[in-house]
C-alpha cells in the first residue's frame, strides 16, 4: 500500500496547523530572551530597569524566579535555564522578557544592560581538549591491535579531516505557546521532536510533578534533530512565566534569534592514520575524533558514541582504534542533526581511502569494493554484520553503467580545460536503534469507536517524515480497513507518556510496532466476537476489506456491524500497545555489544561539474541504491532519501557555519547562511529500490529511512575534490568540508604551475 | 488609509501603513497559511500574490510580504493561499500532494503561490518559468525533485493554453477560483474611488527589499515616504541611444523590457544570478544604488556602464555619474529629502561589449562574494578603443575601477595584455576577510572574473589559458 502524506490536503492549501498558527487565547503574552552578548565570562551586573520600565512590559525573569531546578541538561545536568553567574556561549539566555506584544518584548531585550568579566574564549575543539576541556571522559573503540597490525602494512598514510557544522534551518523556528490549567497544572504547545523530554524539564524547573505537565505538540515545520533537545528551552521559558503570570505565553523565535541562540551538527576535527596491504585491504585503522561540543553537553555524548559505531562506515577492517573527545568550548551546546555523529565519522575513513587511493595512483573506489563489509564480519562494537553492502555496490555498478560513466568523464576531462568533472563512489552503512538502549521503546493507544472509525495516538512527532502517515497505515492494514477510517491525534504527553524523542530514524519502526501490537490486540477480540456471532471458530475468522470472513468466505458482517455489536456486548474496543526492541544490548565498560536492530546499506554514485575558471559547480547526477528492505510506502520513502541526500550535499558544499574568533555567529541569517535552492540539487536524481530479504526488526520489514541518505551527500565532497584534482593534481586541497565554492577556487589554483 | 483587496475581501484599514503585509495578514486578518520563516526575503514561506491595474490590464507577481510595507498595496489585489483554496485541492495542490512534494508542509503554502503565479503569468508557459517562479522558495525537507515532478506536472497542463487568457485557463482548470475574473474591474472601481495617500515622512521606502532587511523592528513605526508606486518615477524609455529609467524601476521591469532584452543578448543570464523572482519583482534599481552594498548586483551592472544619475529635492534638481555617489562604506552624495529620480546611460551598440560575472556561495537567491561588469567600445574586432569596469565585494563601495579602464584605452586584446590588466585591477582594490570569502579568495576570484569577461567576449581569440594563475 503506498498513500500520500495524509497531511498533504491541509498542507498544500495552508490549512495545516504550527505552533504559531493556533488562535491565541485573550490576554495572552509574549516572551523573548536575552541573550549573553559575550561567549565566556561572568556577569558583575544586569541592568533591568530601563527595559521593566517600558510599557507593556510584564515582567523579566532571570534565574532568581526559577521555583524548581534551573537545570535543563539533557544527558549531563550542565546547562541551566537561565545563567546564573557564568555564560559561557554568545546568546546563552540570561533573561527572559515578557510583555503584551513580540514587538514590545524584542524592543526591551535591547534596553537590557550587562557588564560582563570577560574570561577567555575558545572555539576551537583541539584547544579544548588540549586545555582538558571535556564535556564528558574520552570514549575509545578497539577491535584487533592496530599499533601492531600497522607495522605488517605495506602502505600507512595520515592525515587530519574537517567537517563544519550545519544549521538546521527547519523553516519553522523553535517556538511554545503556555497555557496556565487549574491546580498548578500546566498545558504547553511545543515545537518539540521530544515531548517527554519538554514534560520532564520543565516539571524539574516549575518543582512540580511531571503528571501536572500536558505537552501537546501536532506537527513541527522540520525538526531534523534541532528541535530533539533544543526545543526544551523554549518551552520551559513559556512555562515559567505563564505559572508565575498566571497568563498564557507564547514564544516564536525570530530566525536570527533561533541561530544565534540553538546549537547545530558538531563540527569535527579528526585525525586518521590507514594501513593497507598489498591487495588494498584496508588492515588496519586509527581515529581521534575532537568533536565541537559548545558549552554544554546537550546530546554531543551521544552523537559522539555514533561517530565511534559508524567510524568505519561501509567497510570491515579488522585492526581498529577510534578515541574520541567531547570537547567543551564557547558556543552554543551542538546538538542531534540528522545522521547523529555517524556522518562526521564517515566522512574521515573517505578521507582516508582517498588520501590512500590518491597517494597509491588506484581509484578510491577499488579501495572502497574491496573492502565492503561481508555478512559475518565483525565491527569494533563487536556486532556481526547482516550485509547488504556488496549488493547495493554491484547493482549500482551494474544498474548505472559506471564503467561508461568513468570513460565519458576521462574523455571530457582530456577535452577541456575550462571545466573539469568528477566522479566518486559513496557506499553507506547506517545502525538503525538508539544507542542508548533504554530509549528503544514506544507505546500506542488505539480506540475503536462504536462507528467503527478509529483513533491512534503515539509517541510519534510528525515533522515532515510522513510517521504519521505511516502509523496510519499500520492500523488500516492491521484491521484491514479503509486508511480513511483512521485518524492520527496529535503527540501528547497525558495521552502517551514516556516517549523517546522522534529520532534515530527508529520513529516508525518503534511507534509502528506498538500501533501492530495494539491493534492485533483488539483485532482479536473483535474475531473472538465474530465467532461468536456467527458460531464458528475463531481460526475460521478473517477481517478483510471492512468485511469478516469466515474461512475465506463473506459472511454478510460488516466492520462497522462487527464493532457496533461489539461494543453492545462491552467488548474493549481500545488498547495500549507497548513495544521494546527485542535483542539489542550495549555494554559500555568494554564498548561491545549488539546495539542495533538493524543496519541499512546503500551505494551513491556522484557525477559534478567545476568551472576552473570561477570555481564554481554543479551537480550533474547521483544514482543511488538504496536498501529498503520491502518499503511500506515508495511514495514517502522516496522523499526522504531525495530530502536526506539534498540536506548531506548541502552540508558538504554551500552550507558554511561562520563563528568569529569571539565567538560571535557571522552566518547568522539566511542571507549569509545558505542552503541549498531548487538551482542547486542534482540535475539527475535516481534511485533505485532494492529489495533486501535477509529478516530485520523493522515496521513491516520497511527499513528506517530518515537518516541514512544524509550520507550519499558525503560523496559530493570527493566527487568535486575529485575534479579539482583533475585539473590541478598537484593540488594541495586538503580535507576539509564544506566545500564551497572558494575551496574550489583555492583548490584549483594551489601551486598550479603555469602552463 | 491603505485600500486594496485581500483575496475575495475589500480592505479599508489605517494600520500603520509601514506594517509589513505579512504581519498584516497573520496577525491582523488571521490567515496563517502565510508563513513565517525568515523575515528577510530569503526562504519564500511569506510568498503572496500582488495583482495590480498596468494600462487598465490586471496582472500579478509574486511578493515576500515579510518585506513588503501595506502602503505598496495601494488599489492592488492581495493573494493568500486562502485565496487560491477551492473546494477541494486546486490543480497546482493536487500535483504537490501527489508527487509527495509536501514533507513538514511549512514552506509548501509558499511554493504553491509561487506556482500559481507562474500559472496566472501572461507569458508563454515552459517548465523552466515553473522552476524558476519558484526560485525564491526555499525547502528544507524535500530536496526539491519531487517538487520539479510537480511543476512538470503543471507546466503540462499550462501547455494547452494557447490563446485564452491566463485568468480564464487558470480557473477552467481549477487552478484558482472564479472570482478572479471580477478583479480587474472591481480594482479599477476601487482606484477611482479610493482617497490617494499623501505620503509625508522623511523617510523613503522604494520595494523594502534592504530596508525591511536592515530595520526590520524600528521601520514599521516610522514616518514613511513611499516611492514604489509613483508613477514618475517609473518606466524606461529610450531617446537616442540614451536609456532613461525611472528610479522605481524594478528588477522585474528591466528583465522583462525590450529595451534591454534588444541590447543585452545574455540579460536573462545576468537575471537569474540576481535575487529571486519575488525579489526581482519588489526591488527598485535606485533602492540598490541608495543601499550602497558594496556588493549591489546592480549598482555594479550600470557602473560598468558609466551610468548618471539625475536627483531631485523638491525644486532643485542635479545629475551626477553612479561612480561619484559613492564616498565611502555607506556614504553617498546624497542630501537629506534628496531622492534619485532617473537613472540614464548609453546603450551598448552593435559592436560593443558588455557581459556581467557574479560567483557567490549559492550560484542563485545569494549575495556576490565578488561581482564584476564590463563594457567595452571596441576600435576593430580585438582593439579596446574605451573601457568601462567595475567590481563589487573588493572594498568600501561598489567600485568603478578607473585605473584599469583607463588603462585598457586602445590597447590590442590578447593573454599578456589580461595579466597586465589584473595586476592593475589588484592594485585598486582592498578586499576583506568576511563570512563571504577571505580576502585572498576575493582577489584571486576578481582576477578570474576579469579573465572570464575577456574569454566570455573573445570566443575567437586563444585566450584559454589565461585562466592559469
Amino acid at each position: 500500500m503506498s498513500i500520500r502524506n495524509i497531511d498533504s490536503f491541509t498542507h498544500t492549501r495552508g490549512e495545516s496547523i504550527y505552533l504559531d498558527d493556533i488562535p491565541v487565547i485573550a490576554g495572552t503574552l509574549y516572551a523573548a530572551v536575552f541573550g549573553s552578548p559575550v561567549a565566556h565570562g561572568r556577569i558583575l551586573k544586569l541592568d533591568l530597569a530601563e527595559a521593566s520600565a517600558m510599557e507593556g512590559v510584564v515582567r523579566i525573569f532571570t534565574y532568581k524566579d526559577v521555583p524548581g531546578k534551573n537545570q535543563i541538561g539533557g544527558i549531563v545536568p550542565d546547562e541551566p535555564l537561565l545563567a546564573e553567574d557564568i555564560v559561557d556561549f554568545n546568546g546563552m539566555p540570561v533573561a527572559l522578557v515578557v510583555a503584551e506584544s513580540q514587538e514590545i518584548a524584542h524592543a526591551a531585550v535591547k534596553k537590557i544592560r550587562i557588564d560582563i568579566e570577560q574570561h577567555e574564549i575558545i572555539t576551537d575543539p583541539r584547544v579544548a581538549q588540549s586545555k582538558g576541556q571535556l564535556l564528558v571522559p574520552p570514549r575509545k573503540f578497539k577491535i584487533g591491535d592496530s599499533d601492531t597490525a600497522f607495522k605488517q602494512c605495506r602502505f600507512v598514510f595520515e592525515g587530519i579531516a574537517e567537517t563544519n557544522g550545519q544549521e538546521h534551518l527547519y523553516i519553522e523556528t523553535q517556538g511554545a505557546y503556555a497555557v496556565p490549567a487549574e491546580n498548578n497544572a500546566i498545558k504547553v504547545y511545543s515545537s518539540t521532536q521530544g515531548p517527554t523530554a519538554v514534560q520532564k524539564h520543565m516539571a524539574a524547573v516549575l518543582g512540580i510533578p511531571m503528571h501536572r505537565v500536558e505537552i501537546d505538540t501536532t506537527r513541527l515545520g522540520g525538526g531534523f534533530g534541532g528541535k530533539e533537545d533544543q526545543a526544551t528551552a523554549w518551552a520551559v521559558f513559556c512555562a515559567l512565566a505563564a505559572w508565575h503570570l498566571k497568563k498564557p505565553v507564547k514564544y516564536s523565535l525570530h530566525r536570527m534569534e533561533d541561530m544565534r541562540m540553538t546549537g547545530k551538527r558538531n563540527p569535527y576535527s579528526s585525525d586518521f592514520k590507514i594501513g593497507l596491504d598489498e591487495h588494498l585491504k584496508i588492515i588496519a585503522y586509527e581515529a581521534t575524533f575532537y568533536q565541537n561540543g559548545g558549552a554544554a553537553a546537550d546530546l554531543s555524548p551521544a552523537v559522539l558514541e555514533r561517530t565511534l559505531f559508524h567510524c568505519t562506515n561501509s567497510y570491515y577492517i579488522p585492526n581498529v582504534t577510534a578515541t574520541a573527545y567531547s570537547c567543551k568550548t564557547n558556543l552554543p551546546p551542538n546538538t542531534a542533526f540528522r545522521g547523529f555523529g555517524g556522518p562526521q565519522g564517515m566522512f574521515v575513513i573517505e578521507a582516508a581511502i582517498a588520501k590512500a587511493a590518491e597517494a597509491l595512483g588506484v581509484t578510491a573506489s577499488e579501495i572502497q569494493q574491496k573492502n565492503l563489509v561481508k555478512t559475518g564480519d565483525e565491527f569494533p562494537y563487536g556486532q556481526k554484520m547482516v550485509s547488504e553492502a556488496a549488493e547495493c555496490w554491484d547493482k549500482a555498478i551494474s544498474l548505472y553503467d559506471v564503467q561508461e560513466l568513468k570513460n565519458d568523464i576521462a574523455v571530457f576531462n582530456a577535452s577541456n580545460s575550462l571545466y573539469k568533472k568528477g566522479i566518486s563512489f559513496m557506499p553507506i552503512c547506517f545502525g538503525i536503534s538508539f544507542t542508548k538502549i533504554l530509549m528503544n521503546q514506544a507505546r500506542a493507544l488505539v480506540h475503536v469507536y462504536m462507528d467503527g472509525s478509529v483513533n491512534l495516538s503515539t509517541g510519534a512527532v510528525e515533522m515532515g517524515q510522513g510517521v504519521n502517515t505511516k502509523m496510519l497505515q499500520v492500523a488500516a492494514t492491521v484491521f484491514s480497513i479503509s486508511p480513511d477510517k483512521v485518524k492520527l491525534s496529535s503527540t501528547n504527553t497525558y495521552r502517551i507518556a514516556n516517549t523517546s524523542p522522534s529520532a534515530a530514524s527508529a520513529t516508525a519502526d518503534l511507534n509502528g510496532k506498538a500501533v501492530q501490537i495494539a491493534c492485533e490486540q483488539i483485532l482479536e477480540r473483535l474475531k473472538a466476537s465474530a465467532a461468536e456471532q456467527l458460531n464458528c471458530n475463531v481460526s475460521a475468522i478473517e477481517i478483510k476489506e471492512e468485511a469478516v470472513l469466515v474461512n475465506g468466505r463473506p459472511s454478510g458482517l460488516s466492520w462497522n456491524e462487527l464493532v457496533l455489536s461489539s461494543y453492545l456486548k462491552r467488548v474493549n474496543l481500545s488498547e495500549h500497545g507497548h513495544y521494546a526492541t527485542p535483542g539489542i544490548h550495549f555494554d559500555n565498560t568494554i564498548e561491545k555489544g549488539h546495539p542495533f536492530a538493524y543496519h541499512v546499506y546503500g551505494s551513491a554514485v556522484t557525477t559534478v561539474t567545476v568551472d576552473c575558471i570561477r570555481g564554481t559547480y554543479e551537480i550533474d547526477a547521483v544514482k543511488l541504491v538504496h536498501d529498503f528492505g520491502t518499503t511500506m510506502n515508495p511514495l514517502i520513502d522516496r522523499g526522504q532519501i531525495e530530502g536526506g541526500l539534498v540536506q548531506g550535499i548541502g552540508w558538504m558544499t554551500m552550507e558554511e557555519i561562520v563563528f568569529d574568533a569571539e565567538g560571535r555567529l557571522r552566518s547568522n541569517a539566511l542571507s549569509t547562511y545558505k542552503v541549498p535552492d531548487i538551482y542547486s540539487v542534482p540535475k539527475e536524481l535516481d534511485i533505485h529500490f532494492l529489495e533486501t530479504s535477509n529478516d530485520n526488526l523493522a515496521i513491516f520489514r520497511s527499513k528506517a529511512v530518515g537518516e541514512p541518505p544524509l550520507m550519499y551527500g558525503i560523496g559530493t565532497y570527493f566527487a568535486l575534490r575529485n575534479a579539482v584534482k583533475a585539473f590541478n593534481p598537484s593540488s594541495d586541497i586538503g580535507f576539509s568540508a564544506p566545500m564551497t565554492p572558494e575551496k574550489v577556487l583555492m583548490g584549483l589554483y594551489s601551486k598550479k604551475e603555469n602552463k | 488609509m491603505v485600500q486594496f483587496i485581500l483575496n475575495e475581501q475589500e480592505i479599508k484599514t489605517n494600520v500603520s501603513p509601514g506594517l509589513t503585509m505579512l504581519d498584516f495578514i497573520r496577525y491582523n486578518r488571521h490567515l496563517t497559511g502565510t508563513k513565517i520563516g525568515c523575515r528577510e526575503g530569503d526562504c519564500g514561506a511569506c510568498t503572496i500574490l500582488v495583482g495590480e491595474l498596468k494600462n487598465g490590464r490586471l496582472s500579478y507577481s509574486s511578493a515576500t510580504s515579510c518585506l513588503m510595507p501595506i502602503a505598496n498595496a495601494h488599489g492592488k489585489h492581495i493573494v493568500t493561499i486562502e485565496g487560491i483554496n477551492l473546494d477541494t485541492l486546486n490543480a497546482v495542490q493536487q500535483a504537490f500532494a501527489e508527487e509527495g512534494a509536501t514533507q513538514c508542509g511549512f514552506c509548501t503554502p509558499g511554493f504553491i503561490v509561487s506556482l500559481t503565479g507562474f500559472c496566472i503569468n501572461e507569458a508563454t508557459p515552459s517548465y523552466d518559468k515553473a522552476i524558476d517562479a519558484m526560485n525564491g522558495n526555499i525547502c528544507r525537507c524535500t530536496g526539491y525533485k519531487s517538487i520539479e515532478r510537480a511543476a512538470a506536472t503543471v507546466s503540462n497542463t499550462m501547455q494547452q493554453r494557447n490563446g485564452t487568457s491566463a485568468l480564464q485557463f487558470a480557473v477552467d482548470n481549477r487552478m484558482i477560483p472564479a472570482y478572479f475574473l471580477g478583479i480587474e474591474s472591481r480594482l479599477a472601481a476601487l482606484l477611482n474611488n479610493a482617497v490617494k495617500q499623501e505620503a509625508t515622512g522623511k523617510k523613503y521606502v522604494g520595494g523594502g527589499t534592504d530596508l525591511y532587511v536592515q530595520q526590520h523592528d524600528t521601520i514599521v513605526d516610522e514616518p514613511l515616504n513611499f516611492l514604489y508606486d509613483k508613477s514618475e518615477l517609473k518606466g524606461i524609455s529610450r531617446h537616442g541611444n540614451t536609456c532613461v529609467m525611472g528610479s522605481a524601476t524594478t528588477v522585474t521591469d528591466i528583465a522583462e523590457s525590450k529595451i534591454f532584452k534588444d541590447h543585452f543578448k545574455e540579460l536573462p543570464a545576468y537575471i537569474k544570478l540576481v535575487s529571486s523572482t519575488q525579489i526581482r519583482n519588489m526591488a527598485t534599481i535606485a533602492g540598490n544604488f541608495t543601499n550602497a552594498s558594496p556588493i549591489g548586483d546592480f549598482t555594479i551592472f550600470f557602473l560598468a556602464l558609466d551610468a548618471r544619475i539625475s536627483m531631485v529635492n523638491g525644486e532643485t534638481k542635479r545629475e551626477i555619474f553612479l561612480k561619484d555617489f559613492y564616498k565611502g562604506y555607506k556614504s553617498l552624495d546624497k542630501q537629506p529629502g534628496e531622492i534619485i529620480e532617473k537613472i540614464m546611460f548609453e546603450l551598448p551598440s552593435a559592436t560593443d561589449l558588455f557581459n556581467f560575472e557574479k560567483v557567490c556561495k549559492r550560484t542563485n537567491l545569494d549575495i556576490a562574494s565578488v561581482n564584476s561588469a564590463v563594457c567595452l567600445k571596441m576600435q576593430d574586432e580585438n582593439t579596446i578603443a574605451t573601457a568601462s569596469l567595475s567590481a563589487g565585494g573588493v572594498g568600501p563601495v561598489p567600485m568603478y575601477l578607473a585605473k584599469s579602464s583607463a588603462f585598457l584605452l586602445g590597447k590590442r586584446v590578447t593573454a599578456a595584455l589580461i595579466h597586465e590588466l589584473t595586476d592593475i585591477v589588484q592594485s585598486e582594490i582592498s578586499p576583506i576577510s568576511d563570512a563571504r570569502g577571505t580576502e585572498a579568495y576575493k582577489r584571486l576570484l576578481l582576477s578570474q572574473l576579469i579573465k572570464a569577461h575577456f574569454i566570455k567576449l573573445f570566443p575567437a581569440l586563444p585566450l584559454e589559458h589565461v585562466m592559469y594563475v
